[in-house]
């Protein structure tokens, strides 16, 4: 690290990631009263899964029987590995952050009688707004600045450092309390506003001792032009499906249909259903990024064949991540807090995906709780952290002079090549079997020695080398724990070829930690509160 | 991919810079400069900020393609984003007007296929 020229800062909070689940973390600490800095790899605002396009939230009236039964329905669909009390907390909150989202300045519509709607946010509009919001309240804000490693001592977390990739200089908050909002890990599919999410912060998280759960749950695609980036697929409802002949094919956007087809060959879609002009008006004006792609490559959706492709996502519509403990989203590491993506969502989606609605709506409730939970600890604290002795808890493809270096260093491109090899493959990560992921796994930990030998040096090669680690680990913990569940619960974010039963004695999380050899165990800490066996009828029938 | 920095219209403000969320342009002392092409994961979001509609966006996320300044410009392309999203001067944000809420009434209707029974037509639910 380059000494004099290094931005040094000190802070109560330090939010690292500037997705929605940052930004309201960020918020909710400093309304705490707490310093916060925040810190993102591209830019508060346009960065991450939420900001290029939008998302749909859920936003039930405080109306009992409506909320009740919105969380049953998800305690089912998520196979019961979801908590009722975790799911109305987040109807609870959504719904009074959205209040707050209005009263800021975004332009939300109303219907004819005049009631606003809430339930969508246009992505652009709202990270800017969150910008705003954040930057008022007082958060210093770094962007271009992804942070490479935590700082750790024997009371926990302190801090991180990282890079102001385009200034060439290093950078280093220390923070009593840090919030990791880092996002998923879509492994550079190039969906949109994905490539930025990498796992960098479960890599970072695990390094310092953190678990991970649900993240079987990952066996998630979206369907995408053949040439674009476009994973906002909610208007393929209105599509009609055609075979390289011109057959129609019968199936729709969710379920096996769309992966069963693409590895038969081509599939081209028709916005058919909608109609008429004035269907496609609404349309348009609703997802509009869905159009964009298609009106500058000269298609007419509503006439013409465009070619689709799945792009995976891993855990952005999956659902695995950093273990939450308690109620504030802290993980099991003291001072260490994970918020939106960068958590696990299975205490509201349980075994299904939040895509849709619980996502969105988890990243602005977890990022509120986190940001309280961390103000209070860093308060709370006696020592200021600068007069604690941290180190460096990074240990995966740093290289900067930390690791010693033989001969051979592994090239940073090749190894993502390589794990996306094992990863973006419908016929390895969507058809799963015990027999394809154990390849897999295999060669995924064989590659895993390689990410120490990188050897890094400008900016942008030390930031790649980690994602490279970031990205191998994800990987690896993917499928460890995707062997571990062999049973079918929930809605299909994982399915095991073999296993299409809902197994009763694998009601359970699984946890997954460590690095060179992965610890695998059950998590049933959630089943405390619900009385023994009272599931049980459902989960026969279900 | 990002295809166009127009020397012509870009007035240096550097916003482009600043906004991607890949940090594929470099600052120079005129326009930026697309350094790291293949990092551009085709978000659409530097010509969302763009000023003065000075960037283009190919949709093709994996090839690299020639594009036609003017031509473009005569088509309205330039800055055509930025225009639907409503960003700029004396316009209506997308936000707004978002149709998101009401998608729901419009859906089309689809065949269910009740056990024995083929292609009911009914209204669909959700
Ligand atoms: C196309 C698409 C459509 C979606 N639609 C919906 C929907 O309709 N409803 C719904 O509920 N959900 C939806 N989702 C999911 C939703 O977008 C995410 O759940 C949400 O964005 C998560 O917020 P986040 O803040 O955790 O992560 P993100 O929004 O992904 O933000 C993560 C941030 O962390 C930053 N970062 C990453 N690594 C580092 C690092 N090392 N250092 C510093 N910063 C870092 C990134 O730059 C980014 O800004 C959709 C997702 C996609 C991709
Ligand atoms: S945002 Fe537009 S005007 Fe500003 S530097 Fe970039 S191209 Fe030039
Ligand atoms: S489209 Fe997105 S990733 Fe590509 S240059 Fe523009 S802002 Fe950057």
């Amino acid at each position: 690290m380059s000494g004099e020229t290094d931005v040094k800062l000190t802070a109560d909070v330090l939010v690292i990631g500037g997705g929605p689940a940052g930004a309201w973390a960020a918020w909710s600490a400093a309304s705490k009263g707490a310093k916060v800095v925040l810190v993102d790899k591209g830019y508060l605002g346009s960065s991450g899964a939420t900001a290029p396009g939008g998302t749909n939230l859920l936003y039930l009236p405080p109306d009992k029987e409506m909320r009740e039964k919105a969380v049953q329905q998800r305690m089912q669909s998520g196979g019961f590995l979801s908590e009722e009390r975790w799911i109305h907390r987040v109807l609870d909150q959504v719904y009074e952050n959205l209040e707050l989202v209005e009263q800021w300045g975004y332009p939300f519509v109303k219907d004819e009688n005049g009631v606003t709607q809430r339930n969508h946010l246009q992505g652009p509009e709202y990270m800017a707004l969150m910008r705003k919001v954040v930057k008022k309240a007082g958060v210093k804000v770094l962007d271009q600045a992804p942070a490479l490693e935590l700082l750790i001592d024997d009371h926990g977390v302190g801090g991180a450092r990282g890079v102001l990739r385009q200034e060439g200089r290093d950078w280093e908050v220390k923070a009593n309390a840090v919030v990791i909002a880092t996002g998923g890990c879509a492994f550079l599919s190039k969906g949109l506003g994905c490539n930025v999410l990498t796992g960098d912060g479960y890599l970072m998280g695990a390094e310092a001792g953190a678990e991970l759960s649900g993240m079987e749950f990952t066996r998630r695609y979206a369907p995408a032009p053949a040439f674009s980036s476009n994973t906002r697929s909610r208007l393929l409802g209105w599509a009609t499906y055609y075979d390289k002949d011109g057959n129609e094919l019968h199936g729709s956007r969710s379920g096996d249909f769309l992966a069963e087809r693409l590895l038969e060959g081509p599939v081209y879609a028709i916005m058919n259903k909608a109609d008429t002009p004035e269907k496609q008006a609404i349309l348009r004006s609703s997802h509009a990024i869905f159009f964009l792609p298609y009106d500058r490559a000269g298609i007419d959706v509503f006439t013409q064949p465009f070619p689709l492709t799945l792009r995976y996502e891993g855990t952005v519509r999956g659902t695995g991540g950093l273990r939450i403990v308690g109620d504030y989203c802290e993980t099991t590491v003291p001072g260490l807090y994970a918020a939106g993506d960068a958590a696990t969502r299975e205490r509201v989606t349980g075994a299904a995906s939040g895509g849709g609605a619980f996502n969105a709506s988890w990243a602005i409730c977890s990022g509120t709780w986190a940001g309280q939970g961390a103000a209070v600890h860093a308060l709370g604290q006696g020592a200021g952290a600068p007069e604690r002795k941290l180190r460096s808890a990074g240990r995966y493809g740093l290289a900067d002079g930390r690791t010693n270096l033989t001969t051979s260093r592994a090239d940073t491109q090749e190894l993502i090549q390589a794990v996306q090899d094992q990863v973006l493959p419908l016929s390895i990560n969507y058809f799963r079997s015990e027999a394809g992921l154990t390849a897999a796994l295999n060669k995924l930990n064989s590659y895993w020695p390689g990410v120490s030998e990188q050897a890094p040096e400008s900016a942008y090669d030390r930031i790649r080398a980690r994602e490279a680690a970031a990205m191998a680990a994800t990987s690896r913990w993917m499928y460890t724990a995707a062997l571990a569940r062999k049973e079918k619960r929930g809605e299909g974010l994982h399915v095991l070829a073999g296993y299409t039963e809902l197994d009763p004695n694998q009601h359970h999380r699984i946890l997954v930690s460590g690095f060179e050899s992965i610890q695998v165990r059950p998590d049933r800490t959630f089943l405390a509160g619900v009385a023994a066996g009272s599931h049980q009828g459902t989960e026969q029938g279900a | 991919m990002i295809e166009l920095v127009s020397a012509e219209r870009c007035i240096g403000c550097n916003l482009c810079v600043k906004v991607c969320p890949t940090n594929v342009f470099d600052r120079t002392e005129h326009e930026p400069v697309i350094a790291r092409q293949s990092d551009c994961q085709t978000c659409f979001i530097c010509e969302a900020y763009c000023p003065v509609d000075a960037l283009y966006v190919s949709p093709y996320t994996d090839e690299q393609v020639d594009v036609d300044e003017r031509r473009l410009a005569e088509e309205g392309v330039l800055g055509s984003w930025r225009a639907t999203l409503g960003w700029g001067p004396g316009r209506t944000k997308l936000a707004a007007i978002d149709q998101t809420p009401f998608i729901n009434r419009i859906l089309p209707e689809r065949p269910i296929r009740a056990a024995g029974i083929s292609d009911v037509r009914s209204p669909a639910t959700s």
